[in-house]
């Protein structure tokens, strides 16, 4: 893909009191592509995609989208603009349907009540463009469901918003073999329709199975961005583990990224 | 180990009508037609024991009975599936009915007496609202302390006395005594609050935010809904409609009195909640079930009443009775018996 970058950040710090958590650090993602975010325990994975997110403020530096420097203040300025993000486990309400947790806090309506017919072709459509045949009914209550058509709903419900970036915090981490390939189909299936996808994943063979670029956190530092096809698994491990590989990888000490 | 092979063979050969009845009972509601079963055979009870509990002049009673403890535990409805708990509603009430009672006696004017009640109501509903989501109390304890505060508000308003005559104004009378199309105007009052929350609860997306919030607060703050403003307006609801049960308790009794006759209402509203199928965890319940129960409450109650039995025992009667519906439910949601509950 020769297109730019639909976000980027750069020089990005962020500190929660005494402690710095990101230093500089830069990212970007590519439509169409799923870009696997690594690093260990720590390392500031979900720091970073929270300042994404707008959940957490950044203290120093630039964030583009499409080209242009945004300013983003809180989860609905990232909204939007067209940044989803799926939580591992956390946002979905058991006591609701499919079709009510998709539409959680942006209800359509048609006057003053709901509009529950448009809502439910809207979230039919959504699962139906991204291939999802497992659950049986729409009006099912999520509590019924089993981890990966849970996964699948909150993937969906990211999708529904013609969002152009999804990001997806652990999908696989609770799920059993099958389910996992199914959610990772289904997110290659998102970067197929055009989205750009960000997978946090601690599993090498995940990220090796569906991304087409990997960036590694090290000590909240990005120690490497870089194409899936041009790194091995030990290659990547290492980043995780010492910030460095060969000619990859943050020089010694001063922290600069190469 | 027999007898459960020998019923486990015809158990086997009927899964197509079971499931069949299993649809139909999901359709209706299990914990409603349990209400509908229950308060059938405490009619037939009672009615086979004095003729004179099925009178028309008695079932008026039933309802005017219901009507303030109906229109609280509905409101209890909401707070209870935003997850949260209104204990303060019965003095509340109180509060507003010794209000409504002396505006009434200061200006004369009804409609002005009851818009003040309301307004008192609203405030109070604010200030748990506040006190629960700013200065982070739990529900349960916020609202037990305004419950003593409250019920002393309205005493020290009223020095502990009933307030003013209000039966002397066409409007009081209209609510005390009236009715329209052959129904007291009382359970219009009802039916109407009861109506407009229904329709708030299924039908808008702030009845849906209701239910979201009760049942993941994480996620609903993550889809960016505005928690705190949900939790206050809920708690002004609660107020105004405590309000309106006051202004109805000045209208049936043609006094204001600071506790009589609003004191341990919030018991039967929670009840009357909790039989109805909410759960206390917040996420589920509603208005019809809440109804349901309140009719079988006060089917109950009247029944006991007529045939002597004392208040005394009512009152264990009604205390168990939310024991047992809220151990129902927390079997139903199969939780484990394991440390506090939750």
């Amino acid at each position: 893909m020769s297109q730019g970058p639909v976000l980027e950040l750069r020089g990005i710090d962020k500190s929660f009191g005494p402690v710095q958590v990101l230093h500089d650090v830069a990212f970007s993602v590519y439509p169409g592509e799923v870009t696997a975010l690594v690093g260990d325990n720590g390392a500031g994975k979900s720091t970073l995609v929270k300042c994404i997110g707008g959940i957490h403020p950044i203290d120093a530096g630039e964030y583009f989208f499409e080209g242009e420097k945004v300013q983003v203040n809180g989860p609905r300025d990232a909204a939007a603009l067209g940044v989803e993000i799926v939580y591992q486990d956390l946002a979905l309400c058991d006591n609701l349907d499919i079709v009510q947790n998709m539409f959680l806090g942006r209800e359509r309506t048609s006057g003053l009540v709901l509009d529950e017919a448009m809502m439910e072709e809207m979230a039919a459509k959504t699962l139906a463009g991204l291939s999802v045949r497992t659950v049986k009914s729409l009006r099912q209550q999520v509590s019924s469901l089993s981890g990966g058509q849970r996964q699948t709903v909150a993937i969906a419900k990211a999708v529904l918003w013609n969002s152009k970036v999804v990001i997806l915090d652990e999908p696989t981490a609770a799920l059993g073999v099958a389910q996992t390939a199914q959610v990772l189909e289904l997110v290659r299936r998102l970067a197929d329709n055009g989205l750009a996808v960000v997978l946090i994943s601690h599993n090498m063979n995940d990220v090796f199975a569906v991304s087409d670029r990997i960036a590694a956190l090290y000590l909240g530092r990005m120690a490497a961005q870089v194409r899936t096809s041009d790194v091995t698994h030990s290659q990547v491990v290492e980043l995780i583990t010492s910030g460095r590989s060969g000619e990859l990888g943050l020089r010694n000490g001063n922290g600069a990224a190469s | 180990m027999t007898t459960t092979s020998v019923q486990a063979g015809p158990g086997e050969q009927a899964p197509e009508s079971r499931r069949r009845l299993g649809d139909l009972i999901g359709a209706v509601g299990a914990q409603n037609l349990i209400l509908v079963l229950a308060i059938v055979l405490v009619v037939v009870v009672f009615g086979v024991i004095n003729p004179g509990y099925l009178a028309w002049a008695n079932i008026r009673v039933i309802a005017d009975a219901v009507t303030i403890a109906g229109l609280l535990a509905v409101v209890q409805t909401v707070v209870i599936i935003c997850g949260a708990l209104d204990i303060s509603v019965g003095s509340a009430t109180g509060v507003a009915s010794v209000v409504s009672a002396m505006a009434f006696t200061a200006t004369q004017n009804a409609l002005a007496s009851m818009g003040l009640a309301i307004v008192v109501g609203l405030v109070l509903g604010l200030v748990n609202g506040v006190i629960i989501v700013y200065g982070r109390v739990n529900p349960v304890i916020a609202t037990l302390a305004t419950l003593a505060a409250y019920r002393g508000f309205a005493q020290l308003l009223s020095n502990g006395a009933a307030m003013g005559f209000v039966l002397g104004d066409d409007l009081w009378i209209f609510i005390s005594r009236g009715s329209l199309l052959g129904l007291p105007t009382l359970m219009w009052i009802l039916a109407a609050v009861a109506l407009a929350i229904h329709l708030l609860l299924k039908y808008t997306d702030i009845g849906r935010n209701i239910y979201a919030i009760g049942g993941n607060d994480t996620a609903a703050r993550l889809a960016g809904i505005n928690i705190n403003k949900y939790l206050i307006a809920v708690y002004a609801l609660a107020g105004v409609v405590s309000a309106i049960a006051g202004i109805i308790l000045t209208a049936r009794t043609g006094f204001g009195h600071p506790t009589s006759g609003s004191s341990g209402l919030e018991l039967k509203a929670i009840t009357a909640a909790a039989l109805g199928g909410c759960a206390l965890a917040g996420g589920k319940g509603g208005v019809g079930g809440t109804l349901l129960a309140m009719v079988l409450l006060g089917a109950l109650e009247n029944g006991l009443t007529l045939n002597n039995i004392s208040t005394f025992w009512q009152n264990v009667a009604q205390g168990a009775l939310l024991v047992i519906a809220v151990v129902i439910q927390q079997r139903r949601s199969g939780e484990r018996a394991v440390g506090l509950p939750t």
